[in-house]
């Protein structure tokens, strides 16, 4: 029963692995989860789910399916408490509501329509709905019964009907949907690590120390060493605004794991092409621009250069004088890549663009043709291939 | 062994799907892996499972620079070395110089322990896999004395996490996963009266309102957690401050006594103190 469940979590998009229900279904054979729906709700949960941005994900999912089994549940459904809901709905309700309630059909009716509601609710939840905030007039509002976050239930959750566990989708605002991958994107910047020694020496060397003391005539003699860094030395430049904005998300994820890779980044952006200055603070881009001579003077040629932008834009700002969108620039941007090019001979292009559509771009040719065909896609495959350039 | 059920202690609020988690873990002599929000009592719950199972505890605190190795077992060469210039007996054996680590540690207890592997995540990137074999087989190997260790009971793992880095699917996929979503009002009631047993019952509604809406506060860098809460509650009790200080009807209180146990940031005192502010002046204006 719980393959079909299996393939339906990994149909939605979580990478759930056949371990993981090997593991659930070994939980079960211990008889962890008892005999109750809930019970087996937080075991696959726990079993299943691995990171809590994709727990809403796994909510929706085993209600779709559960919805249908939940019979074979039998005795648990038997333990509903609707006695005690009804009490406590009557607790808290004006003699007003309650009439609306028998307007409504009565208190078994309304439970239902409110299950209704709350399904059209998950179902249309993407497109901004206009069940959020109705909490206040609806006859459900009235008893706190909303997905908003107040319910109806009791402190032990036992005494819940358990379909209503999920059915809550409390994890819903963790639900980002976003994948980082900056993980993914470190492991990759790895491959460009050359460590050196530098700084302080308040490491032992073993093997210096026994070599002295040999030579000491067996006198301890204690040789230290300073920690090994990375000591790759990155210039990034990156185009930002304009046809770039598709593209904010896969920079910002590059740029936040290189932050943390490298001890030296240094960082620039410019808009469409390198003209002859750039900024490093975007809020502050026509006050603070850094001219691009000062940059070729003060970073040594050791830099590895890499561009992240996806030239597209028209040849002629990169090919003429004055071709700049933004500003006259005296020099032709090629001018001024050559130069960068000519102070970090390692330098690469990453490209977010699919590497397909870069034929039908003049502009993207060209740049390549600067680049002297050193351009990348900004795929982790990409990335792979591009730090092979750099070495 | 799996008899015995966590439940919870007399100091520790678990909620239902917490207990199931860690019972999960427990029986199938799994790791558990536990995040949340700062503050939600992700450390304590590994205290509270070995005192509640009555289990030894072991606790490994990771830092930036904490090496996988390090929690097997270290080669004290430098001691050795020591030992050699003063013509130490010691030194012939090799394994008097291996200083055992925290996993080792655990291994080799004579009952069943518990074992904390605080803040994974504050590790370098690559030292969730360098556990995976000790974390599966519950075992390792020591190649300075040739000697395969292996637990003589498969400890209970509870590894924290406090998501600065993402852990690599291959560890994930060894353990069981619990998040520790924030307290609703009524676990909240509950977690108070677990460590105030005598708190005055206007007392906690009122503070437990001025709480959550402090936490309401658009913009907050870090919002107070529990254990926030039950600092400033402490701090509370101990000033003797009436209930009815906390309810911020009155515009001059509306700043609750004592935040700085609530708000642990300049930029967010700031930001509230500013907020109480134009509060009050929007309220002073007709």
């Amino acid at each position: 029963m719980l393959i079909p469940f299996f393939y339906l979590l990994r149909d939605g998009g979580m990478k759930t692995s056949i371990t993981e229900l090997l593991t659930l279904l070994e939980a079960m054979q211990k008889g962890v989860a008892g005999q109750s729906v809930d019970d087996f709700y937080y075991l696959s949960r726990s079993c299943l789910v691995k990171d809590e941005s994709k727990l809403d994900r796994f909510d929706r999912i085993f209600a779709s399916y559960f919805n249908g089994v939940e019979d074979s549940f039998a005795d648990l459904m038997a333990d509903i408490p609707d006695e005690w809901l009804r009490r406590q709905a009557e607790l808290m309700l004006s003699d007003e509501e309650r009439a609306q309630i028998e307007a409504l059909g009565g208190f078994e009716e309304l439970m239902q329509a409110l299950q209704q509601r709350l399904e059209e609710q998950s179902e249309r939840h993407e497109g901004g709905n206009k069940w959020i905030g109705t909490a206040g007039t609806s006859p459900f509002g009235a008893y706190g019964y909303n997905p908003e976050g107040v319910r109806i239930g009791q402190q032990s959750s036992r005494n819940r009907s358990a379909a209503k566990v999920w059915d809550r989708r409390e994890y819903r605002n963790l639900d980002d949907s976003v994948e980082l991958g900056t993980r993914n994107i470190k492991i990759a910047l790895r491959r460009l690590r050359k460590f050196a020694r530098e700084g302080a020496a308040d490491q032992l060397d073993l093997e210096d120390t026994i070599d002295k003391t040999a030579r000491n005539a067996g006198l301890l003699d204690i040789r230290m060493v300073p920690e090994r860094h990375n000591a790759v030395k990155v210039l990034l430049c990156l185009d930002i605004g304009g046809s770039m904005d598709d593209h904010v998300r896969v920079c910002e994820e590059l740029f936040s794991a290189s932050r943390s890779e490298f001890k030296h980044l240094e960082y620039f952006y410019f808009h469409n092409f390198i003209y002859e200055s750039m900024w490093k603070d975007n809020r502050r881009r026509h006050a603070e621009r850094v001219p691009t001579v000062d940059i070729t003077h003060k970073y040594g040629s050791d830099y590895k250069l890499v561009f992240v932008g996806d030239a597209t834009m028209s040849p002629y700002e990169i090919v003429y004088a004055g071709g700049s969108v933004e500003h006259w620039n005296e020099e032709p941007g090629a001018v001024w890549i050559k130069r960068l090019l000519n102070t970090f001979p390692k330098a690469i292009w990453l490209n977010p663009e699919p590497q397909n559509r870069w034929d039908y771009t003049p502009s993207v040719k060209l740049t390549r043709e600067l680049m002297d065909d050193r351009m990348y896609p900004l795929t982790l495959a990409g990335l792979d291939d591009g730090i092979k350039g750099l070495h | 062994m799996a008899n015995s059920k966590f439940t919870g202690t007399s100091t520790y609020v678990a909620t239902d799907d917490l207990m199931m988690a860690v019972n999960a873990a427990v029986t199938l002599e799994r790791p558990i892996l536990v995040k949340g929000e700062p503050g939600t009592g992700k450390t304590q719950l590994a205290i509270e499972v070995a005192n509640s199972l009555g289990k030894p505890l072991y606790e490994w605190h990771i830092k930036s620079t904490t090496k996988a190795q390090q929690g097997l077992y270290e080669y004290d060469a430098v001691a050795r070395l020591r030992d050699s210039q003063l013509g130490d007996d010691r030194v012939h054996d090799i394994s008097n110089y291996i200083v055992r680590g925290k996993v080792w540690e655990a291994f080799e207890s004579g009952e069943q322990p518990v074992l904390l592997i605080d803040e994974v995540d504050k590790a370098d990137i690559e030292f969730p896999n360098d556990l995976l074999r000790e974390l599966d087989r519950m075992e390792f190997y020591v190649y300075e004395t040739k000697r395969l260790i292996k637990a003589v009971h498969r400890p209970v793992i509870v590894i924290t996490s406090n998501n600065e880095k993402e852990l690599p699917d291959a560890f994930l996929r060894r353990c069981f996963f619990h998040y520790i979503k924030f307290p609703d009002k009524e676990t909240m009631q509950r977690i108070v009266d677990v460590h105030f047993p005598k708190l005055k019952k206007d007392l906690l509604g009122e503070a437990l309102n001025a709480f959550y809406k402090v936490r309401d506060v658009p913009g907050l860098k870090k919002k107070p957690s529990t254990s926030e809460l039950l600092d400033w509650i402490k701090l509370l009790l101990a000033e003797d401050i009436p209930p009815e200080a906390l309810r911020a009807k009155d515009s001059r209180t509306a700043i609750p006594p004592l935040y700085g146990a609530l708000l642990k940031n300049e930029q967010d005192v700031h930001l509230f103190e500013q907020l109480v502010f134009l509060d009050r002046r929007a309220g002073s204006n007709p």
